[in-house]
This record gives structure tokens, sequence and C-alpha cells, in this order.
């Protein structure tokens, strides 16, 4: 069978002018099998296990991306939430485990490592609660280690109690991370129905569902799909859109799956999922607010977002689910606003606000992401933020999450850099009337109706 | 190992590219399968599908070798595992 040039050329064209690319390959392994009652032994047989584990990713994904001509950008690594297995270790400090997983990713190679995490959905256990302690140090003594806990879910409810621990914990990440604009924060991640696996950061983690190693992948495309849809006609109909994009879905994901694939063959582990998210980066045109507008929306959070952004990311799971029988992960557009060049224009243009964020949250994936905030926001209103984001995850049992960024310092307007793919954007103004007696009630949200489906 | 592969060259039109290209090719025990080749406005575009026997020329050293190529004649030369393309352009 022969290619035909043209498609040679259209994928060329793709990953040279439209910044198609695999943006990770995600080695998830189970640290389980390193518990110990001594925090220095644990923190060791962390290191060794990933150091170990982990060797080849780097240059297997390396030579990948220079036979199949497609870049990979990041090679990460998830590891078991590290509050499991802290638990028999009473060390009340758990940073130093951070730290071995900081070593490890600077000898293998690696950008990010996830799994810094706790579920505590349902109640917080007592090693969930050192861990959620060592966050700040964590996140403030590493620069690859990434964070996450799990706060609601639609089967379990809202643990209320760990939104405000964690409005607090996020303010203190800030403050331990000001020399730097509080990018402690840029690396910690709350959720709703969180996944056992997903590739991308800052909230990778590899679930107790999971083998003990596995190659996660996660695809990206933004400014392909944008190009695609510029090159529609003016008058095409929204069907004609969702047709184009479904059609370009399907062809990165195809490509997505087949590194997937090859990853995992040539490092002997098990493949696990592509995830189909349409994932934005600062360069650009390589933005998932350009393709809104490019369907019509004058400005990304101008009034049509919610439609334009709903048909996208359905498309895009249509397009990729045939792409794939190994869809997984999140599996949805972001909208990180400081990591999309688009974002930040529409809020400096007024046009985007954290209200309009919330409500294109509740159709794509995965939340209020990459917002920086003034940093004298309170405990509260960060809890009452995340809250909200949780909220919508919960009713519509699917995936949210807060990764919010209360700047040291600044003041709404402002500008802040975070560099590298997670940008810099303004700081957002937040609603000061937020619901600070509602955060002192403490207590669980009861799981909503939905839950009961057996 | 037999590794097929798709090269595809772009660049201004001039003489000796297809020479200096399958010379190269040849010399490192790569079997030519199918080629295509046009000009529009002056630009040379050939597309070639070829078969790689890993075990007299691996993979990274052909692509080293058209890399120097593509210096020498100043095109743009990309050599990549056909399955890319089929996985993304076929069903």
């Amino acid at each position: 069978m022969w290619i035909e040039p043209e498609e040679i050329a259209e994928t060329l064209e793709m990953i040279g002018r439209q910044h198609l690319d695999v943006r990770t390959i995600t080695l998830g392994l189970s640290i389980r099998s390193c518990a110990c009652d001594d925090i220095a032994g644990l923190a060791q047989r962390v290191y060794d296990r990933v150091a170990t584990a982990s060797a080849r990713l780097v240059p297997v994904a390396d030579a990948i991306a220079r036979e199949y001509g497609i870049p990979i950008v990041n090679k990460r690594i998830a590891v078991s939430p590290v509050a499991e297995v802290a638990a028999s270790c009473g060390a009340r400090d758990l940073s130093p485990v951070a730290e071995a997983l900081d070593r490890a990713a600077h000898e293998v190679g690696v950008d990010f490592v996830g799994g810094f995490s706790a579920l505590v959905h349902k109640g917080i256990g007592e090693a969930d609660r050192r861990l959620i302690d060592s966050i700040p140090a964590a996140l403030a003594t590493t620069d690859r280690v990434c964070a996450s806990v799990n706060v609601a879910t639609t089967r379990a409810g809202t643990n209320w109690d760990a939104i405000v621990a964690m409005g607090q914990t996020v303010r203190a990440t800030a403050q331990a991370t000001a020399e730097r604009g509080g990018i402690g924060c840029a690396k910690l991640v709350v959720f709703a129905n969180m996944v056992e696996d997903n590739p991308f950061m800052a909230g990778a983690v590899h679930g107790s569902g999971e083998p003990d190693e596995v190659i996660n992948v996660g695809i990206s495309g933004p400014g392909a799909v944008r190009a695609v849809v510029e090159s529609l006609a003016p008058d095409a109909d929204l069907t004609e859109v969702a047709e184009a994009i479904k059609a370009t879905a399907f062809k990165i994901t195809r490509m997505g799956e087949l590194v997937a694939r090859e990853a995992a063959r040539r490092l002997g582990v098990v493949c696990g999922i592509v995830d189909l998210s349409l994932a934005p980066t600062p360069a650009e045109g390589d933005s998932v607010a350009a393709i809104i507008e490019a369907m019509g929306v004058e400005r990304c959070g101008g009034p049509g977002t919610t439609l334009a952004l709903a048909l996208l990311n359905d498309a895009m799971k249509k397009g990729g689910a045939m792409g794939t029988s190994s869809a997984g992960g999140l599996s949805g557009a972001f909208i990180p606003v400081t990591e999309d060049a688009g974002m930040v224009r529409a809020v400096q243009d007024g046009a985007l606000t954290l209200e309009k964020l919330e409500a294109m949250t509740a159709v794509c994936s995965v939340g209020l992401d990459m917002i920086a905030i003034p940093g004298d926001t309170t405990a509260e209103t960060i809890a009452a933020i995340i809250g909200d984001a949780c909220a919508i995850g919960v009713a519509n049992s699917k995936t949210t999450a807060a990764r919010l960024i209360p700047v040291p310092g600044a003041k709404a307007g402002e500008r802040v850099e975070f560099g590298g793919l997670l940008g810099a954007g303004p700081v957002m103004a937040v609603n000061p009337w937020a619901g600070v007696r509602l955060a002192r009630r403490g207590g669980r949200v009861p799981a909503p109706l939905q839950a009961l489906r057996n | 190992m037999q590794t097929r592969a798709i090269l595809s060259v772009l660049g201004e039109d001039r003489v000796g590219i297809v020479a200096a290209v399958s010379q190269t090719l040849s010399a490192n025990a790569v079997n030519i399968e199918d080629i295509r080749q046009t000009i529009i406005s002056g630009v040379f575009s050939m597309t070639m599908l070829v078969t790689i026997d890993e075990e007299q020329a691996p993979f990274e050293q052909v692509q080293a070798a058209l890399d120097q190529v593509a210096e020498k004649l100043s095109v743009q030369i990309t050599l990549q595992r056909e399955d890319v393309f089929r996985a993304m352009h076929r069903v």
C-alpha cells in the first residue's frame, strides 16, 4: 500500500508547522513494595525503584521520536499515591520521599514525577494528613515532583473538611515558593473524581487498579485542530466543523497509539491508555482558545464559548475513540490559562473570567487550571473556588480539578511568569463575596443521588 | 530486520538531488520500493518508499547519512518509519 504524497505532506505540515506532538509518555510505576517503617529507608527504596525501573524511558522515547519523526515533548513518571506507601512509616514530614523522587527524576532525565498524593474523598487518614501537611515543603524543596489530592467523588460525595485543608495547603505552598511567584502551586492539583491512569501533570498518579508498570500516552495537537477549522469555508455549518475536528482527532490519536504501543514494546511493559486530551502550549496558535475563536467566537470567554468548547470536546472524543480502543486518562480538552497564549489574551481583553472558566469546566477536562489569583486571597476563598469546581465534577460524574496559584504579593491584573510549558499570564480577579462562613462549617457534602446506581 | 520507511525531500530544484539521495541510500543498502517526484513552482518534492536492512545499516545511520546530503544540497530530507503514515491515514 502506497501512502499518497499529499498524506505525507499533511503529516509533515501537522508536525512541522502546527506543533503536533505527543505531549507525554508517562511510565506508571507501583511503589507499593517500597513500604518501610523508617523514612530514610522508605525514601531510599522509592529512589531505587524509580531510578531502576525508568532507566530506559528517556532513551527509548527519544529513539521513537527520531525514527517516527514525531516530537515527544515530555517523559514522565507516575507513582502510587505516596500517602498509601508512607502509612507504615511514622515520620511527620514526608518530604524526604519527594526529594527521593526528585533525585530519581534528575537521574533518569524525566521532566516530572507525579504521585506525592493522597485520596481523601471520604475521610482523611492519619498518613493522608501527614502527606497533606508535607506538601508545601515537598514542593518547595523539589522541582520535578507533583502533588495531588482527591477530595471528592460522585460515589462518595465531597469531603469539605479536606477541601478547606487544601485551601490552606495551597496558600502555604505559595508562601513556601514565594520567591518564585508561588510556582509550587503549579505542581499541586486538587481533584474530584481523580482517574488512575492520567499521564498528564500535575495530576498523574499510578492507581491501585493498575499493573506494576504501565505506559500511558497523552496526545496533543490544538494547533492541528485549529488549522483544520481555519481551513473550512467561513459558512461551513457546525456539523461540518464537528466532522473536520473528528477526522483530525482520529489521525492524532492513531499517532499517539502507535507511539504508546511501540514504547511499551521496547520497554517490555504493559501498554495502558491513550489520553485524548487536547493540551495547549504557550506557542503561538497551539491554543484551545484559538480553536474556539476559529469556530467563530470573537474572543474565548465570550458568549458561545461553552457551546463551542462542548462541540470541540465531543468531536475530539468521537474521533479519538475510533482511533484507539484504549482511550483513558482525562480525555478532554484542557483549558489551562497561563499555558495557552489565546486564553491569556482573552483574560487581558476582559473576555475570560474565573466564572466563565468554571462554566467551561462543565463541558471539558479538567477544571480551573493554571489560574494565577491575587496573593491575598484567603484560604477560605480558595477552598470555596475548589469546592465549586468539585461540585461540577461530582454532579456530572466527571473529573474536575483546581490548580490555583495565589501569587504572593501580586494583585489582579499584574503579570506573572512561570516559564517553559507552565507559561505566563495575568493575575485574575477573584469575586470578593466568597463563602467564608460556608468554609468554616466544615463537614462533608453527602454523595449525590446519581451515586446510587446499583 | 527490514524496516519500511518514507523518505521525503523538499527544496529548491537543482541538479543532482535524486542522484545524491539514491547514491546515499545505495551505499547504506537501502532498497527503493517506490518513488514519486514533482516540481511545483520550482519547489522540488520527492517521496520514496524504502526498505532499510537494519543489520547492514541501522535506521539511525541512514538518517545521519541523509542529514549530510540535506545539508550539502540545502534541501529538507526526512526519513520516518512508514507505520506512522499508515496509522494516521488508513482506517
